[in-house]
Formats: structure tokens, C-alpha cells, sequence
């Protein structure tokens, strides 16, 4: 049975560390997002230098261990007098390793968007970013949201990355319980049920999205 | 108003068009015919750049076309365009196809660009459609929003790649209506087709093309009655009696 006392003392810590983890997914989430839609669209943009851009972003990051890149943040950039917290740093990193993989979920929604919408978009006098925008990526969103549903659980369960260069998220405190108590599986349990908490409501959350869409055509 | 010297165009070694030489005037409705493969679709697209011409000189509205110091975008505004596919936007309702580029290209409030939009819905006799999703919409129904979406820029020029192509044979008629409306008011026409009726009644000029070049270029009567190409011949009498 589980050491329930342990939850219960260590209360605070934990949700010091819940609310951390999730402060962290839903930053490195919007800004992974966002940085991950730019780098697609260099990548398909009709302009060369922007291909080599996205395409060097995307093979040079997600060819990185997640951990290397946080520690470019964590280490890297204040050894040349940029320096952050742990927490951001961490999140940081997540949002740069993160996007390079929404990038290329993106990017394939985008292909997959028949090419007439483009010409017609294009011929009506719309730029080419315009023409991204209302209506070429609307009808990408739709075509992903599977696919970026796994980016997002992963992101959740990247964020754990933090607890390595002690970003005060809830690997963080699940490892500073665990010393003080001496007591190793009960406290992880408490843990892995805390990114539970956070995931699986995200899986249904992007199940009824997917459903919705299908509706709405 | 539309003016082509001498264009060639290359797909790498595939030579699309060769040495095309072709005006149209204003008001004129221009309906090119031919065998498919030989350059149709490709020689339209060309007049609004989806397509770029290898060489040669191509002037649209007094604008070079393939010039790097075109704007494009603004060229573009002038020339309405539709697709064999339809290309409607299907996330967006038939009124926000519409409204959507007058309102983001031109600038036009939304309540001015709805309210063209609805003359142009009522022109093309599908008022009723306005808050439909395209793929609530037959072919024929999808292909009339097509041309009033072109039509609500108030463009100058009409590119028809093959409109009717991909409808069902009982909704063509609805189709080349509007668009025999349209030739009627004296808008410019470039109209790639298949339909032998339409291209009687109502062009001003018939274009034959075969492998990337112009062989005819006849009133229809006369290239109807009297075909001066051997391929043109040949071609009519197979489209004609089958």
C-alpha cells in the first residue's frame, strides 16, 4: 500500500512542483508552437535561403539530445554573460527541442493541403503569408491535431528535464523528497500520478478536439 | 490587353510552349481548344504567374508579367480566376470565400464585401448558399461561388482553366449560363474549355493549340465551318462526332 503521509507532508513540494511543471509545458507549448510554425513555413516558403534556415533548425535540434539543449541554456549561454533561472532555462530548451518536432508536424499538415487551395488564394491577389494564414494553415490545424497531440504529451513529460538542472519542477521536488524521506518508489509513484493529472486530460482534450473537427468538415 | 511575344516555356526538357504569340483585346472573350497536353491550362496560367514563362515577353494590363519590379500581387487583383477544381476554401463559408480576399487585398469593410459578395451570389443565382460550407454544394453550385469569388475583385480579366471539366453533365448548363452572362456584358474571357457549344456561341475568337503552339487562330464560324489545320480538322471531327 502507499505511504500516504508522504503525500500529505510533502504537500506544498509537490505542488510547488506540479504547478512548475505545468507554468513549463504551457510556455515551451505556446512558444514551441509558435517558433515550430515559422520554422514549417521557412521550410516550404518559395524563397531559398529560408528552406535552409528551417531545414538546418529542424536537423540540427532534434538530432540533439533534449538535455544538450537545456544545458546550452542552463550553461552554454552564461558562459558568454546571458544568464537565467534554472526554470527558465529549462523551459527554454524544452521550447527549442520541442519546435523543431512541431515544425516538421506542421509541415507535413501543410503539404498535405491540396495545391489549388494555394493558387486560388494566390490568384485572388493574396500574398503568399496571407495566403498561409486564412487559408492555407486553417485547414493544416485540422490535418495535425493528431500527431501534435503525442508533441504535446511528450513536451509534458519532456518538462522533467528540469529536475536535472534543478528547475523546481516536479522531478525536482519528487527527488528532494525522496532524499529527505529516504523513501524512493512511493514518492515517484506520487510523481508519475501528478504528470497523470497533467497528460491524460490532454489525450481526451485532443480527442474531443479531433472529434469536433471531423464534424465541422 | 493581354499580350504575348514570342513565349516559350520549358518543365526541363519538356517544352510547354512553343513560340506563342497571341493578343487579346479588351472586352474580347478568347476560348483556347485543343487536345490535352498541348499547353492550354499552362499558357492561362501564365497570364496571372502561376506559371513563369522561360522567355519572351508577356504584358497584361500594360504590366510585364514575369518582370522582377512587377508587383504581382497587385497584377493579380485584376484577374479573376477559375480553376477545373473549383479551389473553394472549405474551411470558410461561401460568403467568407468570397468576402475574403476584397476585404484582405483590397482593404473593403466587411459589411461593404459582404453586400458585393450577395450581388455576386444573386449574379451567379445562389443567394440562398451564402452561409453553406462548400462541400454542402453540388459541383455546379461550387463552380458558380468560384466565379463569384473572382468576380466580387472587379477584375478586369476572366481566367477559366477548364471550368466545367470536373461537373457532373447536368450542372454544366448552370455554369456556362453565368458565364455566357458575363461574355455578354463585355468582360475579357480566357476561357480553356471543352464545351464546342459555348466556344460557338460565344467567342469572339477561337485559339486551336497542339504540343505548346498556336496552329489556328479563327473567328468561331469560320474555324467551325472551315478549319485551315489538318490537326484542327481532326481534332474537331473527333470531339464533334462521338
Amino acid at each position: 500500500m502507499l505511504d500516504y503521509s508522504i503525500l500529505i507532508e510533502h504537500w506544498d513540494m509537490y505542488m510547488q512542483g506540479f504547478s512548475n511543471t505545468l507554468k513549463a509545458s504551457v510556455l515551451a507549448l505556446i512558444g514551441s508552437l509558435a517558433i515550430g510554425t515559422v520554422m514549417a513555413v521557412f521550410r516550404i516558403a518559395p524563397i531559398r535561403p529560408l528552406n535552409w534556415i528551417g531545414a538546418a533548425y529542424v536537423e540540427f535540434i532534434r538530432n540533439i539530445p533534449l538535455i544538450l539543449i537545456v544545458f546550452v541554456f542552463f550553461v552554454g549561454l552564461p558562459a558568454i554573460g546571458i544568464r537565467f533561472d534554472s526554470f527558465t532555462a529549462g523551459t527554454l530548451g524544452l521550447t527549442v527541442y520541442t519546435a523543431a518536432f512541431i515544425a516538421e508536424v506542421i509541415r507535413a499538415g501543410i503539404l498535405a493541403v491540396p495545391k489549388g487551395q494555394m493558387e486560388a488564394a494566390r490568384s485572388s491577389g493574396l500574398t503568399y503569408l496571407q495566403a498561409m494564414w486564412h487559408v492555407i494553415l486553417p485547414q493544416a490545424v485540422k490535418i495535425v491535431i493528431p500527431p501534435m497531440g503525442n508533441q504535446f504529451i511528450n513536451l509534458v513529460k519532456n518538462s522533467s528535464v528540469l529536475g536535472v538542472i534543478a528547475g523546481l519542477d516536479l522531478m525536482y521536488f519528487g527527488d528532494l523528497i525522496s532524499s529527505e524521506t529516504f523513501v524512493t518508489f512511493d514518492v515517484y509513484i506520487f510523481v508519475a500520478l501528478f504528470y497523470l493529472l497533467l497528460t491524460i486530460p490532454l489525450s481526451l482534450g485532443v480527442g474531443a478536439l479531433e472529434r469536433r473537427l471531423a464534424k465541422s468538415r | 490587353m493581354i499580350y504575348f511575344h514570342q513565349v516559350n516555356k520549358h518543365y526541363g526538357d519538356f517544352h510547354v510552349l512553343k513560340d506563342i504569340n497571341l493578343t487579346i483585346q479588351q472586352g474580347e472573350v478568347v476560348v483556347i481548344i485543343g487536345p490535352s497536353g498541348s499547353g492550354k491550362s499552362t499558357l492561362v496560367r501564365c497570364i496571372n504567374r502561376l506559371e513563369t514563362i522561360t522567355s519572351g515577353e508577356l504584358i497584361v494590363d500594360g504590366v510585364k508579367v514575369n518582370d522582377k519590379n512587377t508587383d504581382i500581387n497587385k497584377l493579380r487583383r485584376n484577374i479573376g480566376m477559375v480553376f477545373q477544381h473549383f479551389n473553394l476554401y472549405p474551411h470558410k463559408t461561401v460568403l467568407q470565400n468570397i468576402t475574403l480576399a476584397p476585404m484582405k487585398v483590397l482593404g473593403v469593410p466587411e459589411q461593404e464585401a459582404k453586400e458585393t459578395a450577395m450581388y455576386y451570389l444573386e449574379k451567379v443565382g445562389i443567394p440562398d448558399k451564402a452561409n453553406a460550407y462548400p462541400t454542402a454544394l453540388s459541383g455546379g453550385q461550387q463552380q458558380r461561388v468560384a466565379i463569384a469569388r473572382g468576380l466580387a475583385m472587379k477584375p478586369k480579366i476572366m481566367l477559366f482553366d477548364e471550368p466545367t471539366s470536373a461537373l457532373d453533365p447536368e450542372t454544366i448548363g448552370e455554369v456556362l449560363d453565368v458565364m455566357k452572362t458575363l461574355a455578354r456584358e463585355g468582360m475579357t474571357m480566357v476561357v480553356v474549355t471543352h464545351e464546342m457549344g459555348f466556344a460557338r456561341e460565344v467567342a469572339d475568337r477561337i485559339v486551336f493549340m497542339d504540343q505548346g503552339r498556336i496552329l489556328e487562330e479563327a473567328p468561331p464560324e469560320q474555324f467551325f465551318a472551315n478549319p485551315r489545320e489538318e490537326r484542327a480538322r481532326l481534332f474537331l471531327s473527333r470531339i464533334l462526332n462521338h
